[in-house]
Order: structure tokens, then sequence, then C-alpha cells
């Protein structure tokens, strides 16, 4: 009896050493900052983590179905300028955000429509395609902003990156509504399954029936959406359409799907695992901001802690 | 003849097309080309509701291919395909799916991540409020399938976490649950017990007074006989022959399925008394315990037992996959200490495992790149591999063994399952082995590649090597040793010699 239990914990333990290691994280900072746990500074962290987050989760969808979307960090730019555009006074007049954002969304999921298509119907590996993207949507975000930043953006259009809601942020809330959404999506559709069954054994899925060219072509459009918004979010908080927003933001958001425990071979991961990754990433960002470790220091320990939680990965299946 | 009642659609064609009455299916000249190879030329079957048409042949004969395209996998190059009385053109198996065909795949292809109801309604998931998977629905759907095959697992169990039986039920209850008017079920028993098989055929029957039609491919012309109503052969992409079961008999087809006479096993030699391999009270922790015997020079260990009885887990420790906890191995007179795979082959020992998907072959690369992987070191000077002595000893096994393929360059992810097996063998013998270990050498293969690798088996022996191998299969067994040992849970059951070996006194040993 207490035998099955000590297991049933080591388990636990092992399936869930991810968790683990991020209260661990948390216990440490909170001993070594006593800024670490306040109010301020956790919503600080979750707005920081909130950009990342987005591109995460759609990052999870695509790396699901054994693929990849290099892309994201160019998409934002651009998923973020379009809408700046639309919210400044630089096509003559300001439009109102219902206009400005369902303009950057789509011009983003337009973007991820193009990587789906080559990925599903001309099965062009997504490694390719997405480096290539990369370039381009960079590309289209200096050609549409002539390489200057767009600024004098609406107020209403700012309060989607500054405002606060009964006193969490906007960019944190939008975050977690898209996280339930996703969750909704993966877990409860049919559309979910199937990313995992495209993953798993694509073959197999066709011939049950599975659409699925279709399911690779939507997640990538999927990625290119929430990429987009999180340019949004992103221009809005720093008030302007940056063209140089995003760079590399493609390797934090890989970083946390796999320090999640999502496996790159495809059909296997959490949803949950990517949030728990997405948060550790922000905290370790910010805990060595607050202990005063230079930003060089900052990208080495980075780099160390996705290689360790890969390794810790290959342990556990082992 | 009838149609199943309960479809408007078959009324309306047969009535557009009288002749064709009877049919539930009608298959015309197919012809299809892979580059390189003619898998199918001119193949015609039909089949009637409420019959199983059985489709023989070698492996390699176009069996898979031919169901591959009729579930709208393969597009065919020519020929005609008449469902229910109507032409049908399909791109997508999904199409086939929803114009009534089903299909179990001969390789399995279970989702591990997903759970045993996910997998057999994928594609198909009952719904609640219109968009969201209604889980206990889905369930207790799940549950009900598996019943129809006497299976009782929890429809929440992951996929990946049932034996490779359980899996291959979950697949068959998967094609039967469509309530399809065509089941096709290519090699359904290749890993089921007989009780198992049992169950099968039971449904099988059920499913023919329902009046849905069969297309049943097996290399286990027992189970032809037993379930079928007429039989149709294929060799090398031609159509050999149709009729009814009761019309011919085992030889007879196994005479139309290889183009010659069949013969038994070739075992002739007698082994020497000189030992090659000496196994004491080998036990490995949780697998098995107390494994005791010696193989002569030139001579065949059978090793028989029931499914978990530990041979691939005894074999395994022999080659040092995994470490034995307690006891010794003597080979060629010394005491063995490999610790990996590597040292037992340097030792020149070889195992060929029984499943060469997953653990012997690397599926996209070429016969010769598979073949030669493990003695490239032979053929390299100053660091170059020379492709001219590779080319040379591939060309050479590969006309020993008589590998069927297009070029050396194939790869190997496109042969056959005997011709795969052979590239695996071939890979091994390069490394020129005196101990050759075989995990269910001739599982889902068929009869010609089958007495290839006997004749090859008896040759190897020939020379003062010694074969250990490890089987269920009987006939197989029995057939090939000069002794068997039997293995029950774990522990040895005993060790019989040819003369003393029958089917009984095995079976009373392993059961
Ligand atoms: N996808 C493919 N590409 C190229 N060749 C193939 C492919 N599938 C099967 N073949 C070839 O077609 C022939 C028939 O194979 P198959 O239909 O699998 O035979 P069977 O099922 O009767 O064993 C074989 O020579 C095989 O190598
Ligand atoms: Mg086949």
């Amino acid at each position: 009896m207490k035998q099955a239990r000590s297991l049933r914990i080591r388990i636990f333990l092992v399936e869930n050493g991810i968790i683990l290691a991020f209260i661990l994280l948390v216990v440490a900072l909170t001993f070594s900052s006593e800024f670490f746990l306040t109010g301020p500074n956790i919503r600080n962290v979750l707005r920081q983590a909130s950009i990342n987050g987005l591109l995460a989760i759609g990052m999870t969808f695509v790396i699901l179905t054994a693929g990849i979307d290099l892309s994201v960090g160019s998409v934002l730019a651009f998923g973020g300028m379009i809408a700046a555009i639309f919210a400044s006074s630089s096509l003559g007049e300001q439009y109102p955000l219902y206009v400005a954002l369902p303009m950057g969304l789509a011009a983003g999921a337009m973007l991820g429509m193009v990587n789906g298509s080559l990925v599903a119907f001309f099965r062009v590996p997504p490694f390719v395609v997405t480096l290539g993207m990369l370039s381009i949507a960079r590309g289209l975000t200096l050609i549409s902003s002539d390489g200057m930043p767009v600024s004098r953006l609406s107020p209403e259009y700012i309060y989607v990156g500054q405002g606060m809601v009964a006193g969490i942020p906007v960019p944190v809330l939008i975050f977690f509504g898209v996280l339930g959404l996703a969750w909704l999506l993966l877990y409860q559709t049919p559309f979910g399954r199937y990313v995992y069954a495209v993953g798993g054994n694509e073959e197999a899925a066709r011939i049950s029936g599975v659409n699925t060219r279709m399911v690779k072509f939507t997640v990538y459009a999927i990625s290119g959406c929430l990429a987009a918004l999180g340019g949004i979010i992103l221009s809005a908080r720093t008030t302007a359409g940056l063209p140089q927003a995003g760079v590399a933001y493609e390797l934090d958001a890989i970083a946390a799907v796999v320090i999640g425990g999502t496996s790159l071979a495809g059909g296997q991961g959490r949803l949950f695992g990517t949030l728990i990754g997405v948060l550790i990433i922000a905290v370790v960002n910010n805990g060595l901001d607050l202990l005063g470790v230079s930003a060089y220091y900052q990208l080495t320990f980075k780099g160390a802690i996705i290689v360790a939680a890969v390794l810790l990965d290959s342990m556990r299946q082992r | 003849m009838t149609f199943p009642v309960g479809r408007s659609d078959v009324a309306t064609s047969e009535a557009a097309m009288p002749p064709q009455s009877g049919l539930i299916l009608d298959v015309q000249g197919i012809s299809k080309r892979f580059p390189g190879v003619q898998a199918l030329s001119d193949v015609s079957i039909q089949v009637r509701p409420g019959t199983v048409h059985a489709l023989v042949g070698e492996n390699g004969a176009g069996k898979s291919t031919l169901m591959k395209i009729l579930i709208g996998w393969h597009r065919r190059d020519r020929g005609e395909i008449t469902l229910k009385g109507q032409v049908v053109d399909f791109h997508e198996p999904k199409q086939a799916l929803d114009a009534g065909i089903s299909i179990i795949q001969q390789e399995l292809s279970a989702i591990g991540d997903m759970s045993i109801a996910e997998n057999l309604f994928l594609g198909r998931e009952p719904r609640r409020a219109g968009a969201f998977i209604d889980y206990p629905g889905m369930n207790a759907l799940a549950k009900d399938a598996m019943a129809e095959l006497e299976l009782d697992l929890d429809p929440w169990q992951k996929m990946k976490t049932l034996s490779v039986a359980q899996m291959q039920l979950v697949e068959i209850a998967k094609a039967i649950s469509y309530e399809a008017d065509i089941i096709i079920m290519d090699e359904p028993t290749s890993a089921l017990g007989d009780r198992e098989i049992e169950h099968l055929m039971a449904s099988i029957r059920k499913l023919k007074a329902r009046g849905t039609g069969i297309i049943y491919i097996s290399h286990k012309l027992e189970e032809v006989f037993e379930i079928a109503d007429e039989v149709t052969v294929l060799r090398d992409g031609h159509h050999i022959a149709s009729m009814p079961t009761g019309e011919t008999d085992r030889d007879g087809l196994i005479r139309l399925m290889i183009g010659r006479e069949a013969k038994g096993f070739p075992k002739t030699n007698t082994p020497t008394t000189q030992p090659l391999l000496e196994v004491e009270q080998l036990t490995r922790e949780g697998e098995f315990r107390d494994v005791s015997f010696t193989l002569h020079k030139g001579e065949i260990l059978g090793v028989f037992g029931l499914m978990g009885a530990g041979k691939s887990e005894l074999l395994n420790a022999l080659f040092s996959v995994t470490r034995a906890t307690s006891g010794s191995v003597t080979f060629q007179g010394k005491r063995l200490r490999a610790r990996y795979p590597s040292q037992a082959m340097r030792n020149n020992m070889a195992l060929i495992t029984e499943d060469r998907k997953a653990t012997g072959l690397i599926l996209p690369m070429s016969v010769r790149d598979n073949m030669a992987i493990s003695t490239l070191g032979r053929h390299t000077r100053f660091g170059f591999v020379s492709a001219l002595g590779v080319g040379r000893v591939v060309s050479s096994m590969s006309r020993d063994l008589d590998v069927r393929m297009a070029s050396p360059r194939q790869l190997v992810k496109f042969l056959s399952g005997g011709n795969q097996q052979k590239v695996v063998l071939g890979r091994w013998l390069l490394t020129k082995p005196s101990l050759l270990m075989l995990d269910e050498p001739t599982r889902g293969i068929d009869i010609g590649a089958k007495a290839e690798i006997y004749r090859f088996m008896s040759e190897f022996v020939d020379q003062g090597k010694g074969i250990v191998l490890a089987s269920s299969e009987l006939p197989e067994v029995l057939g090939m040793s000069d002794r068997i040992l039997v293995m029950k849970a774990g522990r040895m059951a005993g060790i019989l010699s040819r003369e003393q070996a029958s089917e009984e006194a095995v079976m009373q040993l392993a059961v």
C-alpha cells in the first residue's frame, strides 16, 4: 500500500519533473530577492511571458504535427506593423481598433497560410518554408513601413498593450484567453486529435479518413495568426510598430515548447507543458535581471536550461 | 445473391447495370507501376456480398498494392473499379471509407500516444454540441467495438502500452466498426495467437451473415481454407488464378503461388559434438531464470515458447543488448565478457531481431547502404569508403540470398517483407558470424521467401557454424531444429532432441 504510493509519487515526479524544476526556481528566487514575489513583479513577469506565450501556443500546434515554424518572429513584426499602420494616421486617417486588430491578425494568418500551403500541399519541408518566410516577412515589414517606426497610435490601441483590467494586464488576459481556447481546440475537438494523429502517424491518420493536409495547413495558419496577435500586443506596449520587432523570438518560443516536454518528432506533448516552459523562461529572465546578472550571461544560462530540459526528457524516455 | 438492405443507392445503380448484379465489388484490369517495379499487371478480382475472398501470393506479389489502390491510397495506371454497381475513382482513403470500404492495414498503424478509443474513432469522433468530442460516448462505443472480438481493455489506455497482438485486435475492431460493405483484411493475424484468431474467425462469420464482403489476405493457408469462399492467387503482380476454395487444396495453392512444387524443411546435416556456445544458469531478473544449454558446431537449436515466455529476452542477453544478472556464457571456448552488442558482434555473433522495421533496417536508406553498414570498415582506405568494394560484396550477397529488388540503390522501405528480411540477413552475414541468432525470422514472410531462408540456414550450419532459432511457429521449430529448448514463463521447461520432439511433446512443456 505504502509502497504503491511512493511508486506513484516517483512516477509523478518523473513525469512532471519540469513542474518541480519550476517550483524550485520560484522558491530559490523568492529567497534570493525580496522583490521577486511581489505583485508588481509578478505582473511584470506575466506581461513579458504573454507574447512569447502566444508564439509558443502556435508553435505547440505546429511541433505536434512534427513541423516547425521559424518565421514567427518576423510574422509577429509584420502583423504588428500592419495593425499599427491602421491604428496610426499613416493611411490618412486613424482606423478604430475593430479594424486595425483584424487587419493585423489577417496579415499574420495569411503569411501562416502561405507556410501551410507550401508544407501541406506542395510538401516542402517546414524548416525550409518557414526559414524562407522568416526573411520574406521581415522584408514585407520593412517595405510596408519604409523601414521606419510607425508611431502615434490611437489610445484604444495602446490599451491592448498597456491597459489593466482588475489589476491584471490586458496582454496577460489575452494570453490566458487564447490558452483556454487552444486547450479546448486541442483536447476537446476532433481537430485537436488530428493534430496529434498527424504527428504520431500521418499515414494511419490519412487511412482513417483524416484530411491530413488540411490539418497541417491549419496549424501554420494558427501559428501565423497568434504571432500577429503577439506583434499587435508588442507594438501597443511599445506604442509603435517597429520594423525590427521580434528578431529571434522564434528561439524562445521553440525553447518553451521543448522545455515543456513536447517532442520535436511530433505526436507527443502537452499544452500545459508549454505553459510551464513559457513561465520558466520568463522567470529565468526576470530572476537574472533581479540578481543583476549581465545580459550576456543570461543568454548563456538560458541556452543551458534548454539543453538541460531536453536532456531530462531523453532520460525520462529511457 | 442479394445486397445488404438499407442502401438505396444500391438499388438504383443495380437497375442501371443489371449484368453486374451479384457482385459488390468488381475490379478489372488494374495495372500499377512504381519506379523500377511493375507492381501489378492487369489484375482483376470480384467479391460477392456475404463472402470471403482470399488473396494469396508471395511477398511482393502485389496484394497490398492492389488493396491500397482500392482505398484510394495509390493511383492506378489502368483498370476500372466498380463498387455496388457504380464505377468509382477514389483519390483519398476518406472517399473509400465514405463509400463503404474499410481496411485493416498490413503494417500496424496505431498512434501510440493516443488512447484506444481515440484510435478507434479517429476521423469520426462522436460529438456533442456539434464541435466537441463526446469522450464518454466514444469510450462506450469503443468498449462495444472491442467486445466484438472479446477484447476487454480500458478505452482510455494509451495505444503504446498495448502488446502487438492487442494493437492488432484494436485495428481489426476498428475496421469492423465502420460497418462497411467491404472490409479488407491485409494479414490481420500476423501477431495473433490461436485464441485471438478464433475470435476473429467468429466475427468474420457474423459479418458474412450480415452480407459484408471481405477480402482476406494471409500467408497462413489454414486460415484461407477455414474461412474463404473464393481465392485469388497473384504472382509477381500477375493474376494467376481465381477459384472457389473448395476446388483446390493447400499444395495446389502453393504451387500456383510460387510456380513450382513446394518443399518441406531442408534440414539434413547432423551436428558435431564440439561445443560452440555454452550457457550456464543464465538469469536476468524479471525476464528469465537459470537457462543452461550447449550449442554444438553445426547445430540448430530451436527455442520455443508462447508469447511472453522470454525467448527474445534470452537472445537479447546473449547478444549483450541487455545484461544478464547472473550466470555465464562461454563462446568458442572463451568466457564471453561482452557488454555491448558491438562487442558481441566483434566476437562473431549476430542477432536478427524480431521487429525488422524498428530495430533491423534503416528504411529510408538503400539496400546497399543497409547491407554494408556494419562492415564499412573493411572497405575503407585512408578514411574513405570504396564504393566499388561495397558494391561488389553487396551485389554478390544479394545474389546469394536472391533479394528481389530493382537495384541495390532501391530504398529498403519499398521492398516486400521477405526481401527486407533478406537484406537484414545479408548485413549480418557480411560480418562473417559463427553464431547466428534468429528471432522470429519468418514472421510475415511468404512461403517462397521462407523456404529460401530455411535453405540458407541449413547451408550456414553445414559450414560448422551454429544457429539459435527462436520462433513461435511450431512447424518451423520442429522442422528446422536439431534440438528444441522449450521455455515457459521465463524458465527452461526442457530440451527435446529431434527424435523426442513432436508437436504434442513441445506443447506439453510450453503450456
Ligand atoms: N510505395 C511503393 N513504392 C515503390 N514500390 C513499391 C511501393 N509499395 C510496394 N512496392 C513494390 O511493389 C511490389 C508489390 O508489393 P506489395 O503490394 O507490398 O506486395 P505484397 O503485399 O503482395 O507482399 C513489390 O515489389 C514492392 O517492392
Ligand atoms: Mg503486403
